[in-house]
């Protein structure tokens, strides 16, 4: 049981900069975008966040313009898509490449600094909890700020008249038209705050998992993603569940590693991307007649409304 | 109807006119409603009715003219602002999301609402607006939960929730059946009653002189008349739809039809959903005989033409073809033993429009000579008979090199009618070849489809213009729910109100009974 | 009140493609070139250093040639799937596989003859991308499962498998930890051009590239590929096998990614080692659209993209920037590109909607 806190709380940790990229490309997706650019715009993100913080000395300004660039990038992912009805897969791709690219550019003088980042908040009461307390409740800023944020998606898209049209755009974007809703400038808009999302992922990485900043640091984390959203179901609770679960794995790798196992690491790494292929295959099963349920039937595609065939 | 003058229609269009990619869809239109009226736009398909209206709802923009909503001139760049102007409109393919709820439809776009919504007052005014209409409707269903009548009750009331004062139905009744076309027509008296103006889009005549108190007649994009439901007849209708009083008359001669060529024994099928579509159904056709098979949409045509040609699995029974046994066999052996297809629609299942003529006319033949050549193609021949073809079936076209997708609506059909037929197939499923085509193009798809028959083949001809399957067919069978009511073998003996009442649910037997 | 329409193309005029290319490039290098600028890096020096670097002299030209090779068939693989609208993003993980096949084979199954030595690499190589790609293949046509993250997966998890060997049971003693096997006997190495690194899968490329675009525009079985992919229900309407062709291509898509792997380690690098692949998989399908999806392009975008790619090593070399500065140009180069065919399919009008 002992052992059983310090890989939850490891599963925490590791897990926040992946949940993060997955609840802004829920967002994005919801919208019926689909953006493969994540591990991009998360290095972009993790560097903008970093460099920030270290020469305004602002963790949470880091953080805030690490939003507006992951935004920004995404911008070119949305004109591409939505305006010019681009091919998102290869759009996506493109954004990957460029942001992994920009990032190493940017990030090429700032190897081996170091920055105050952001520390632990143990939260008063909360985290004197057997078991939950230290995991949860004795985190810094940006996972708590990751746990409101599940909650406040779900409430949002079920509850709210803004969520109710993101799912309609992205379900069936004629009807949307035909009620009114601006399908492009509704798509815009949540291209836009996923990527920022996604970027604050990366952002996370460098202010508060390591505190410096790497090349490629995030190491595949934005492709996870990528798969969570669909494990998920598009659904942000089990989005939290996923990234957790993902987290707890590498968490888990590592103290296997530390504990001198026998269980060469390359193979521990495998682990989760067999275990997303996995969960997809029983979800595409169960859904049967390849109709993926609960997927935004748009996903992907552009919308055309003076179309004649 | 005593309007009037000063009080300005709720809705005038002037002038209207809308080009797509080369095709005029309305030209020069002039079009208004005024308060309490049901005015009917009638006109064939393709006439451009459903442009006219899209421009009125503000989804598409008009090259040309102008709009006015009680005299003030207005501009739509969106539909937002025509519902702000008070218009409403119910599509064919209604604009709902079928995941979500009727009340998370109801309110879809509406910005005068508090951020997080709240459920129970809005659920509230529906059941309110439900029973003013009479339009009844649970809040909390979803969508894809209720049946098609249903649906279209939400999808009207989505418009009066939104205090439009315009109504257009595009074909409501295409879908519906006859019971709830009844309610509809009620729904929209009361409608009218209240002050509404409806506009019914339709190409059914009989509705149209039934319901309307006005009938504008559009073909082929231009206004050709707008009459007093009163003042006219049926006969000067049709003459404003189609054109000059010309006798289209088919010359059919009367076949001695052969053997039976495919037979249907007691085949079940299911659709998508997984739901009995067909049931324990079977069916006959013989050579040089054509079958017409009436009903309205969505009864299990579809699935069953799809498992005639090997697109669709049967759960039971047999299919058979020269007495081979077909059912569930790959859609090549059917395409082997001489069975063709020509699907509702044209750009979807039957070609691809991003490839040339000459490529879209061997897909049914690439695997046999003289197209193949061992593993290859030998281009010219296709090349060759691409021509020949096109000069055959008249398809209007300046090369066999082409993309598909340029061609307009009647010559896709007839490049999909001759490829075909080029084989002299053995059997052919037809269905609705003629939707949508100009009057010449649709004479022409007639004529070929008896040409083949004469010509020994077995034809199943799926139609829901009854005045074509009643001039084409040898024999007429109605289908309603996935089961034959019955079939005529003289279709001289088919009255729209038998057919119409087989297409409702009663067997022909029941019928003969009562006479 | 005036509004840009977009309206779809009847046809595209011929000079557009030639001409969106060429501006695809010269916006991507000249964004490039802002870019560089406000990182306090000379565009210019950085350009006319790459283009020296790559195709100012002899040496540059082979080396680009060297590069180009992987590219060349790897992106011939992806054009294949992506013609079936198969959204095949494993071509890395097929290259890892196809060299880890290619080191199997040299270390447990050796012939001490070049010749013979070759199509047992080959064979093994082929084999092992054309599974690991078909496997993706079998999910998607079977159950839909959605290969853009079955196929992405598979590469991390081929790329962690070739780890595996190479840190443990493989590992050259003489290596002095470095995570590479023993460097392959000379039977097991492809033949050389010249004096240069140009090896055998020159060849190979060109002649993929060759078959292929045969393959598709005379055969039987590329018009079914071409119908799959433009209009899937005509094809069943055609009685085309869906399942079928999935992965008869999925594999053979995997066979020829294996087989640039197995061209990079056996021809270029003489051993299997941790990260030989510089991301050739992905490149390969930048390669496959700019390529618009012709085999026979794919040999000149490859060029041209390996040209791309000696630059950036040069840039690390000589300018100290990181290597994967180049992706830069890469991703703009794609933006572009994308952009282009906007104009290709639509036309923008400013129109206007009369008086109100």
């Amino acid at each position: 049981m002992e052992i059983l806190i310090p890989i939850l709380t490891a599963a925490v940790r590791s897990g926040t900069p992946i949940l993060y990229a997955t609840l802004g490309e829920i967002v994005t997706e919801k919208a019926g975008i689909l953006n493969l650019g994540l591990e991009g715009i998360m290095l972009v993100g993790a560097y903008t966040g970093f460099a920030v913080t270290y020469h305004l000395g602002s963790p949470w300004l880091g953080v805030v313009m690490a939003f507006v660039v992951g935004a920004l990038l995404s911008l070119i992912h949305a004109f591409i898509s939505i305006t010019m009805k681009g091919n998102q897969v290869v759009s996506g791709l493109a954004l990957t490449m460029f942001g992994t690219g920009a990032s190493s550019l940017l990030g090429r003088s700032y190897i081996g600094f170091t920055i105050e980042g952001l520390n632990k908040i143990p939260l008063p009461g909360l985290s004197q909890i057997p078991i939950i307390g230290p995991v949860l409740f004795n985190n810094d800023a940006l996972i708590y700020g990751s746990f409101i944020l599940v909650f406040f998606l779900y409430w949002f898209f079920l509850r709210t008249r803004n969520g109710l049209n993101l799912r309609a755009v992205g379900d069936n974007p004629q009807a949307a038209d035909a009620m009114g809703i601006s399908v492009d400038k509704t798509r815009y808009l949540y291209t836009l705050i996923g990527g920022g999302i996604v970027a604050v992922g990366g952002a996370y990485m460098s202010i508060a998992y390591t505190k410096m900043w790497a090349e490629l640091m995030t190491a595949g984390r934005g492709w996870i993603a990528v798969a969570l959203v669909i494990f998920a179901i598009w659904n942000p609770m089990r989005a939290a569940l996923g990234a957790y679960l993902f987290g707890g794995v590498e968490a888990f790798q590592l103290r296997l590693q530390a504990a001198g196992t026998s269980i060469p690491t390359p193979l521990l790494m495998m682990l989760p991307y067999i275990l997303t292929i996995v969960v997809l295959f029983f979800i595409s099963v169960s859904q049967g007649k390849g109709i993926l349920f609960g997927a935004p039937s748009s996903l992907g595609q552009p919308f055309f409304r003076e179309e004649r065939d | 109807m005593n309007k009037e003058k000063a009080v300005p229609p709720l809705v005038e269009m002037q002038g209207i006119t809308k080009a797509f990619a080369g095709v005029t869809a309305n030209r020069e239109i002039d079009f208004d409603v005024l308060s309490g009226e049901v005015h009917a736009l009638l006109g064939e398909n393709g006439a451009g009715k459903s442009t006219l209206m899209n421009i009125l709802y503000g989804l598409y923009r008009p090259d040309a003219g102008h709009i006015f909503i009680k005299g003030t001139p207005y501009t739509f760049m969106s539909p937002k602002d025509a519902i702000a102007a008070g218009i409403g409109m119910v599509h064919q393919h209604f604009m709902l999301v079928p995941s979500q709820t009727v009340w998370e439809n109801m309110i879809l776009g509406l910005e005068d609402l508090p951020y997080i919504l709240p459920r129970n007052e809005i659920r509230e005014k529906i059941r309110n607006i439900s029973s003013q209409y009479g339009l009844e409707v649970d809040p909390d269903a979803k969508i894809w939960q209720l049946s098609i009548g249903e649906q279209q009750r939400v999808a009207i009331l989505q418009m009066l929730f939104r205090k439009a004062k315009v109504l257009i139905l595009d074909e409501p009744t295409a879908v519906l059946t006859p019971q709830e076309s009844l309610n509809l027509f009620k729904t929209i008296q009361q409608m009218t009653a209240e002050g509404h103006g409806i506009v019914f889009i339709s190409h059914k005549l009989d509705e149209v002189l039934s319901l309307s108190d006005r009938i504008t007649v559009l073909r082929k994009g231009e206004k050709t008349g707008t009459v007093q439901t009163s003042h006219t007849s049926k006969e000067e209708l049709a003459e404003f739809m189609m054109g000059r009083k010309i006798a289209f008359t088919i010359n059919k001669r009367s076949q001695a039809p052969g053997e039976s060529v495919l037979k249907a024994e007691k085949i079940s099928i299911l659709n998508d959903r997984g739901i009995t579509a067909v049931r324990n159904l079977s069916l006959s056709i013989r050579e040089r005989e054509i079958l017409g098979l009436a009903g309205i949409a969505g009864n299990g045509q579809h699935e069953l033409c799809e498992a005639l040609v090997g697109l669709r699995p049967v759960e039971s029974g047999h299919i058979i073809m020269n007495n081979k046994e077909l059912e569930n066999q790959t859609p090549k052996s059917f395409i082997s033993s001489g069975m063709r297809y020509i699907p509702a629609d044209r750009k979807g299942t039957g070609l691809v429009p991003n490839m040339d003529i000459k490529e879209n006319s061997i897909l049914k033949k690439y695997w046999k000579k003289p197209v193949a050549r061992g593993l290859l193609i030998n281009w010219k021949v296709v090349f060759k008979q691409a021509i020949d073809l096109v000069k055959k079936y008249s398809v209007s076209t300046p090369s066999v090199e082409t993309p598909v997708k340029n061609l307009s609506g009647g010559n896709l059909q007839k490049l999909m009618l001759g490829r075909e037929l080029s084989d002299a197939p053995k059997a052919l499923v037809a269905v609705h070849p003629t939707w949508g085509l100009d009057v010449a193009a649709t004479h022409f798809v007639r004529q070929q489809i008896l040409h083949e028959r004469d010509r020994g083949t077995a034809i199943l001809l799926v139609s829901e213009d009854l005045e074509e399957l009643l001039s084409l067919s040898d024999r007429l069978a109605v289908i309603f729910k996935g089961e034959i009511m019955g079939i005529f073998d003289n279709p001289g003996e088919a009255t729209p109100e038998k057919i119409g009442l087989m297409m409702a649910g009663t067997p022909l037997q029941f019928l003969l009974k009562e006479v | 009140m005036k509004y840009f329409r977009v309206e779809k193309r009847l046809s595209t005029p011929g000079w557009f493609a030639v001409a969106i290319p060429l501006l695809a490039i010269s916006l991507a290098l000249l964004s490039g070139g802002i870019f560089l600028y406000f990182l306090g890096v000379s565009p210019l020096q950085a350009y006319s250093s790459m283009f020296k670097a790559s195709l100012g002299d002899a040496y540059g030209f082979t080396e680009t040639i060297v590069k180009a090779i992987p590219l060349s068939i790897a992106g011939v693989a992806v054009t294949l799937s992506f013609k079936m609208l198969i959204w095949n993003i494993g071509a890395e993980g097929q290259i890892f596989m196809g060299a880890l096949a290619t080191a199997a084979a040299v270390r447990y199954a050796f012939v001490d003859q070049p010749f013979i030595m070759f199509w047992i690499m080959f064979a093994a190589a082929a084999c092992a991308g054309g599974i690991w790609a078909a496997f993706a293949g079998y999910l998607k046509a079977r159950w839909n499962v959605n290969e853009i993250i079955t196929t992405l997966m598979l590469n991390y998890i081929a790329i962690h498998l070739v780890d595996f060997f190479v840190y443990g049971p493989w590992r050259d003693p003489a290596s002095l930890g470095f995570p590479m096997t023993a460097p392959f006997p000379d039977a097991a190495r492809l033949p050389l051009y010249g004096n240069t690194r140009v090896h055998l899968g020159f060849l190979i490329a060109i002649v993929f590239a060759m078959l292929f675009w045969a393959i598709l525009k005379w055969t039987r079985w590329g018009y079914e590929i071409r119908v799959i992919g433009e209009n899937p229900r005509a094809a069943s309407f055609a009685g085309i096998n869906y399942l079928q062709n999935v992965l008869i291509i999925m594999f053979i898509s995997g066979a020829l990614a294996g087989l640039a792997g197995m061209c990079e380690i056996a021809g270029l690098q003489g051993r299997l080692q941790h990260g030989f692949s510089a991301g050739f998989g992905y490149t390969a399908i930048i390669v496959a659209w700019l390529s618009r999806l012709n085999p026979l392009a794919v040999l000149l975008v490859s060029f041209l993209i390996g040209a791309m790619l000696v630059g950036g090593e040069t840039l690390q070399i000589v300018m100290r920037l990181p290597l994967s500065s180049i992706l830069v140009l890469q991703g703009l180069l794609l933006f572009f590109v994308l952009g282009g065919e906007f104009f290709r399919k639509y036309r923008v009008r400013l129109v206007s909607r009369g008086d109100n």
